[in-house]
């Protein structure tokens, strides 16, 4: 024990305790851009929202377009299609889920919160990943005129609702809107 | 390095004068020269050198391939054809370059499993064996990185699979994932830091080389018997004894990998990845490299919720848990005796063991359907029991078999069999020292 002992911090202590912080924010500060660079860049954030001009999709036709590096189908669907995934009850659904993005995240899987919504029933615009290990699905096929997925042979019906196969949900629907009647901007 | 008895004595002038200076010539004498090892060491033991050679083998080969290769999503598919075709012996190199991460896992697989064999990660040698286990989450993280370069469909398939894994992180998963690709997608900015990444981490693999070394050099090898070196009797020289013995086993090692790279070069690959990456397109069926294949497995095991943790998330746990159970080992493992060879129980469930690994291996190059997936979790839960109930519970229960009293013992009861071990005879089998 040497005089300087005392039980209150003395001005030495003091002096550590204040150039160890001041060591840390410095450390944290250069570290900081080094981990700011990894993030997404101005160009990638730039494309992360796109504007499709869908004038010339008739009813049964759809368009396949790339949104932040994944496929994003629109499909202007017949009234035979939409009507076909009105019919269906709730509790046929394998997910109830909308995962609309555009909707509160209860919302229900019925065929207008998972269509473009109102007076727009026959556009359905989501991301063409199949939620099951990621694939791309096939349009236009399946048990229910819907997509089906190749890989290990999930069912969607003409909502992108999953039907049968492994898949646990249903397609997501991106965020989007209608900015004129025929230009729909995604993200 | 062992002890400290260094017995390097330069004989010139120029030797004395650099001795006085940079002991560096003392150093590799008394590391890869003199340095005593146990006399009984077995070809399970010349892993060690094979995996150093196959190190410096995919770094030379690596550098040459990085000259010809181009970093960008449009070019990489090209460049690496390119090289196939075009480069004067790019062929060779980049076979050599593919097939030599094959056979860097195989030489890393049968180096562990010999270590988990013989015991060879209990005290003194726990930190020896952690930095071999960094080693090998360093192989992994360049193995994969390495595979997406060429930039075919299982390339970006694996990536965006793998990557994807980060998503299933509660809160902070989808800013990791893009803080690894850095976008939405796997895409250029991701290839870009993958190749950057994937010259960096074999160097780092090289710094944690030396330091597994030196740990080693500083404890000494273990030997099949499990029994430390007690006399002069129990060892001999690195040089020539076992310099000769690991330059054998990379000779035979160097025969297989020189059959698959002019015979068979794309057996251990996929054939859509000759394919160029399209992200509007999945491949059928994506798998990983084999030599990831068991940690696929254990991943789409976890098909169901546990608690709160959802399938997916339970899937990524387990597949880490599986590689993060190994850093453990050394404090699983209760039993006194190291080596296999004098435990009965033990060595069966060992031998069990590396079956079930090599199943699970099958079960990730299988879909996962149906009965698949039941077999993969029972293999799932064999792969953690060994560790975590089998390890701990055999130590305490296990009746070991009796140990000789030096290594010198064991293998004159050994050599007693065959030879004779009276003076007239003494010399008789000196093939069988090893």
């Amino acid at each position: 024990m040497s005089a300087n002992d005392t039980i209150d911090p003395t001005r030495r202590d003091f002096l550590y305790v204040a150039t160890g912080t001041a060591g840390v924010v410095a450390a944290a500060a250069v570290a900081w851009p080094f981990v700011d660079q990894m993030r997404p860049d101005a160009s990638t954030l730039a494309a992360s929202s796109i504007e499709v001009d869908v004038s010339s999709l008739t009813p049964g036709m759809s368009l396949t377009v790339k949104w932040r590096g994944k496929p994003v189908f629109i499909r202007n669907r017949t009234p035979e299609e939409v009507k076909a995934a009105q019919e269906v009850a709730l509790d046929q659904l394998k997910d109830p889920v909308a995962r609309n993005a555009n909707l509160p995240s209860d919302a229900q899987a019925t065929d207008a919160d998972r269509s473009a919504g109102k007076d727009k029933e026959n556009w359905l615009v989501m991301v063409g990943v199949c939620t099951h290990l990621g694939c791309v699905p096939l349009g236009h096929q399946g048990d229910f005129g819907g997509w089906f997925c190749p890989c290990h042979g999930s069912h969607y019906d003409t909502a992108g609702r999953i039907r049968k196969g492994p898949a646990p949900q249903n397609m997501a629907v991106p965020v989007f809107s209608f900015i004129s009647d025929t230009t729909i901007r995604i993200g | 390095m062992s002890g400290g008895h260094s017995t390097y004595s330069p004989k010139t002038g120029l030797g004395r004068w650099m001795d006085a200076r940079m002991p560096l010539p003392r150093l590799v004498h008394d590391s890869f020269v003199s340095y005593p090892v146990p006399r009984n060491l077995n070809y399970a033991y010349t892993f060690g050198g094979i995996l150093s050679l196959m190190l410096a083998a995919q770094i030379l080969t690596g550098i040459v391939l990085a000259m010809h290769y181009a970093n960008d999503t449009s070019l990489a598919f090209q460049s690496v054809e390119k090289i196939m075709r075009d480069v004067n012996s790019g062929w060779l190199l980049r076979y050599l370059h593919s097939n030599g991460a094959s056979m860097f896992f195989i030489a890393v697989y049968v180096h562990i499993m010999r270590g988990l064999y013989y015991g060879s990660y209990k005290a003194p040698r726990e930190l020896l064996w952690i930095l071999g286990c960094i080693i090998y989450l360093l192989m992994m993280a360049t193995g994969f990185m390495g595979y997406v370069l060429p930039w075919g469909q299982m390339s970006f398939w694996g990536a965006t699979v793998i990557t994807g894994f980060f998503t299933a992180i509660p809160v902070v998963g989808d800013w990791i994932q893009q803080l690894l690709l850095g976008g939405f997608s796997v895409d250029n900015p991701t290839l870009n830091r993958f190749f950057a990444l994937h010259y960096l981490l074999p160097f780092m693999i090289a710094g944690v080389v030396v330091l597994h070394v030196w740990a080693l050099h500083v404890v000494g090898q273990t030997n099949p018997t499990g029994i430390e070196v007690k006399s002069k009797t129990d060892v001999v020289a690195f040089t020539p004894y076992a310099t000769i013995k690991d330059a054998f086993g990379m000779i035979v090692f160097g025969l297989v990998f020189a059959y698959f790279v002019f015979y068979i070069p794309n057996y251990l690959g996929h054939p859509d990845n000759y394919i160029q990456a399209n992200s509007l397109k999945t491949p059928a069926h994506i798998v990983p490299e084999w030599y990831y294949l068991p940690f696929y497995a254990i991943l789409r095991a976890i098909t169901f919720n546990i608690g709160p943790i959802d399938s997916k998330l339970g899937g990524v746990l387990a597949m880490f848990g599986s590689i993060a159970v190994l850093f453990f080992v050394p404090w699983l493992d209760t039993s006194k005796v190291r080596s296999a060879a004098y435990r009965p129980w033990y060595k069966l469930f060992f031998w069990l063991f590396v079956v079930n690994a090599i199943f699970l291996g099958w079960l990730g190059s299988r879909p996962a359907e149906g009965t698949y997936v039941a077999l993969a979790q029972m293999s799932t839960l064999y792969y953690f029991a060994f560790f975590l109930i089998i390890m701990p519970v055999l130590g305490l229960i296990e009746t070991p078999r009796r140990l000789p009293n030096s290594i010198t013992e064991a293998v004159l009861e050994k050599n007693k069999g065959g030879a004779p071990v009276h003076p007239t005879g003494a010399t008789a089998s000196p093939e069988t020292k090893g």
